[in-house]
């Protein structure tokens, strides 16, 4: 009996969880604004989709954690579960529809009890609402129940209609340059979201994918391997070859909005490049990153704009000296710090950046540096006659940035010096007795991440025609290291992949900027506590960190 | 012919002086011991030899070349290396990585080598992969170089922590409790792996040990330490019968031991 009640606990106490999750969601508003989108039009809205993705999940959770055997034990954990998260927020339209909450919860407000009740009114709504949430942990725990090859037959369909629900503007833009092609966007897209048959469609086609994928995948791979040598090298550069046509058609693609996207994204990557070197190769924890960015960027500027008059040098001119001044900083920042490590060190550097910030802010050096005006007239790159001024164009730059950046990142990785800076980062004094000096090691890698993030802040200024103080604060710091952390310490396409996630995404949901800081800090949370080892790791990594999960006598790829 | 030279050697944390006026000369091309109680300094003076320490009065020469005040990564290059008590290994670099970065120290590339791709940078690379093969089948453990080296199980670990220091290319190996965890077979193979360092690579060995097994086998040498002081040197058997030692460190019930 008692066991029985201890059964019921875990189930309840998971549909409470889920459930107040669920009404903060609402109560911060986000449930409503996302209603305004409609992943299948006029049928299923964003709004919706989180609500019942928010159940789902308790429900799997709560057949996750069931400990009584059997099917029907994992069903009514999930039942109760679900049923239990509907709670909260029936109560909420319940003592809603008394009480008028709107002078404390100022979201709680009738449109939201609408969306809640699915239009039917309190009493209908509230009894709908909590057998939509039922229903919801049940089909979670029969989700939970299923074989794995099932499961990832339905999962990826699903997830793929609502990020193409989410991402539609990208999605019909992108087809939409396609020209002939862009009859599939009537298909696919009504106004505001897709179209059933468009939904529908979508499923089919992903679920197939993957089905084909999960039965023959691993024979296709074995077909691959036993071709001959120089067939894989051909089809490996077709593969890269494609890859570079669509990298550089993808501008004029995907127009105005998507290109300062890619633009801006770009950036993130050539400066996570560097600082990837510096916290994942040589594991120097940097929090003052900015400062090189700034000094790159205010170089450029101090040399080429006609409003300052010192000189008037182009792009090109004062570029060189922009990542010569990032060099140099990178060393000269370095050289006090060269005896801290740890959290000192990261106060230091943070320290660093904040008194760059301060003195391109300062009234005093305002006649050489801008103050808080910032520096204004900064002119575009030129290239043979052509001037790089709109994003479209600018991609270019930041794409050969990117690739020159990116190469020497991977050529130092699995030198001499890339394992000493690893060697440093495992165990100092140890790495001194192979021999190691510290100085130099330690400098070279700060300089390296300088350099890259100079020219990031050169490419930026000019890009943006003027620079401003307020640009160069900590969040960008912090940012370059969240997305380094989330892609993956020391990985080469962690970086590129976190930029994505973590700059990408936010951009291209620019209308739910509200919530950007609620989900960003969610989703640090949850990749640390499902996936700490990024969403690209170096293979090294992810094996250290699921070493419980791993038998160890498989050898290692060393990529 | 004395490879390294201690004269007076103190070194003091504080109000504790863990080495005190200590003398030791090591014979070219010996295996030379030291033995003493848990604190005796033993280690503290490995740690003065390579640099980790700096002593505070006496000196400390290596083939007449005075080593202290020199950084680690320098004395290093003069061609001391060393293992540690309690395994360092670089625990998530894989074992042919670990071996690689012992050759830092006569590897020649450098920045613009490396990213331009230079054909002396790629030569010496390939070089360094295969010279890190070698000395990792030499003790043993060939075929293991892509497992982590915190995954690799004691005895091997140990090994690796050993073709590591010879990727330094030492004249003088300074071995910490080589032994310390083995069983008696792993502890054969690695007396017998040490002579053939002697005997076959030339290396001086100076070895911090407790089992005596190892003392008596092998070294050539053994000096006594205690409280940081010298108290008894001489060869295997000399040391067996010296009552100071007998009393101070290998203790009454321990002539069974020696016996054996």
């Amino acid at each position: 009996m008692t066991q029985s009640r201890l059964v019921w606990q875990q189930a309840i106490k998971i549909g409470l969880i889920g459930g107040l999750a669920g009404l903060l969601l609402a109560l911060v508003g986000m449930v409503q604004v996302f209603s305004q989108r409609y992943i299948i039009s006029d049928v299923i809205s964003m709004g919706h989709t989180l609500l019942f993705l928010t159940m789902l999940f308790t429900g799997y959770l709560a057949a996750q954690r069931t400990t009584w055997p059997g099917r029907r034990a994992v069903l009514l954990n999930s039942l109760v579960a679900g049923l239990t998260g509907g709670i909260p927020l029936a109560l909420l339209v319940i003592v809603g529809s008394v009480v008028n909450l709107r002078l404390i919860l100022i979201h709680a407000s009738p449109e939201l009890y609408e969306l809640l009740t699915f239009g039917q009114g309190t009493l209908v709504g509230v009894l709908l609402l909590l057998a939509v949430s039922a229903f919801c942990g049940v089909l979670a725990g029969l989700f939970y129940l299923l074989p794995d090859l099932a499961r990832r037959v339905l999962l990826a369909p699903l997830a793929s209609v609502v990020v193409i629900g989410v991402l539609q503007d990208l999605v019909r833009t992108a087809i939409a340059a396609w020209g002939p092609l862009a009859v599939i966007n009537e298909w696919l897209f009504a106004a505001n979201g897709l179209t059933l048959q468009g939904a529908a469609t979508i499923f089919i086609l992903i679920a197939v994918v993957v089905y084909v994928r999960a039965k023959r995948g691993s024979e296709a791979q074995a077909k691959f391997h036993s071709l001959r040598p120089s067939t894989q090298r051909g089809l490996r550069m077709t593969g890269l070859f494609l890859l570079a046509v669509v990298l550089l058609i993808l501008p004029q693609i995907l127009g105005l909005f998507l290109s300062e996207v890619l633009t801006i994204v770009g950036l993130y990557i050539l400066a996570g490049l560097g600082l990837n070197i510096v916290v994942g190769y040589a594991g120097l924890l940097d929090l003052g990153y900015v400062a090189f960015y700034a000094i790159g960027a205010y170089t450029l500027a101090i040399l080429t704009s006609p409003e300052l008059g010192f000189f008037s040098l182009s792009f090109w001119e004062a570029l060189p000296f922009a990542i010569i001044m990032g060099v140099l900083s990178g060393v000269i920042l370095g050289i006090p710090v060269l005896k801290m490590r740890g959290d000192y060190l990261a106060i230091v550097t943070l320290g660093f950046g904040e008194i760059i910030r301060l003195l391109v802010l300062s009234d005093a050096l305002e006649p050489w540096l801008g103050g808080a005006q910032g520096i204004g007239l900064i002119p575009k790159p030129f290239i043979g006659g052509f001037e790089l001024a709109g994003p479209q164009q600018i991609y270019y730059l930041i794409l050969a940035g990117c690739l020159v950046v990116g190469f020497i990142a991977w050529r130092l990785r699995d030198s001499r010096l890339g394992r000493a800076w690893m060697a440093m980062r495992e165990d100092e004094d140890v790495s001194e007795a192979m021999g190691i000096n510290l100085v130099s090691t330690k400098l070279l890698a700060f300089a390296t991440g300088a350099a890259f993030s100079a020219l990031a802040g050169a490419i930026f200024a000019s890009k943006l025609g003027s620079v401003y103080p307020h640009s160069f604060n900590l969040m960008y710091s912090i940012n370059v290291l969240c997305l380094v952390i989330v892609g993956g310490i020391g990985s080469i396409p962690g970086v590129i992949v976190g930029s994505i996630a973590l700059v990408g995404l936010p951009e291209l949901l620019r209308e739910f900027a509200e919530y950007r800081m609620l989900v960003y800090g969610a989703a640090l949370v949850a990749m640390m506590l499902l996936r700490p080892e990024g969403l690209w790791p170096e293979a090294i990594h992810q094996r250290e960190l699921h070493a419980e999960e791993t038998e160890s006598t498989a050898p290692a790829e060393v990529l | 012919m004395a490879i390294l030279t201690a004269r007076q050697v103190t070194k003091r944390f504080g109000g504790l002086v863990a080495v005190n006026s200590f003398d030791v000369e090591i014979e070219e091309q010996s295996i030379h011991s030291i033995i003493g109680p848990n604190g005796a300094g033993k280690t503290t003076f490995f740690n003065c030899v390579t640099g980790f320490y700096r002593p505070e009065g006496g000196g400390i020469f290596l083939n007449s070349h005075s080593l202290v005040g020199l950084l680690p990564d320098r004395i290093v290059r003069l061609g001391i290396a060393r293992t540690y008590q309690n395994i360092r290994l670089f625990p998530n670099l894989t074992a042919i990585e670990n071996v690689l970065i012992g050759q830092h120290a006569h590897l020649k590339s450098r920045y613009l080598g490396i990213v331009l791709g230079l054909p002396s940078t790629r030569r010496e690379e390939k070089a360094a992969v295969k010279e890190a093969l070698r000395l990792l089948e030499f003790v043993n453990l060939a075929g293991q170089g892509d497992f982590l080296a915190k995954n690799l199980p004691y005895g091997d670990q140990r090994r690796l922590e050993i073709a590591r220091a010879l990727a330094t290319r030492p004249q003088l190996l300074l071995l910490d409790e080589p032994t310390a965890g083995m069983n008696p077979r792993e502890t054969q193979d690695t007396m017998d792996l040490i002579q053939h360092l002697r005997d076959e690579l030339g290396i001086t060995i100076l070895l911090i040990e407790h089992q005596m097994r190892v003392v008596m086998g092998i070294s050539e040498i053994v000096t006594v330490i205690d409280y940081g002081e010298k108290i008894a040197e001489g060869t295997p058997a000399e040391i067996q019968n010296n009552p100071t030692v007998i009393e101070a460190y290998l203790g009454r019930g321990s002539t069974a031991e020696l016996a054996a």
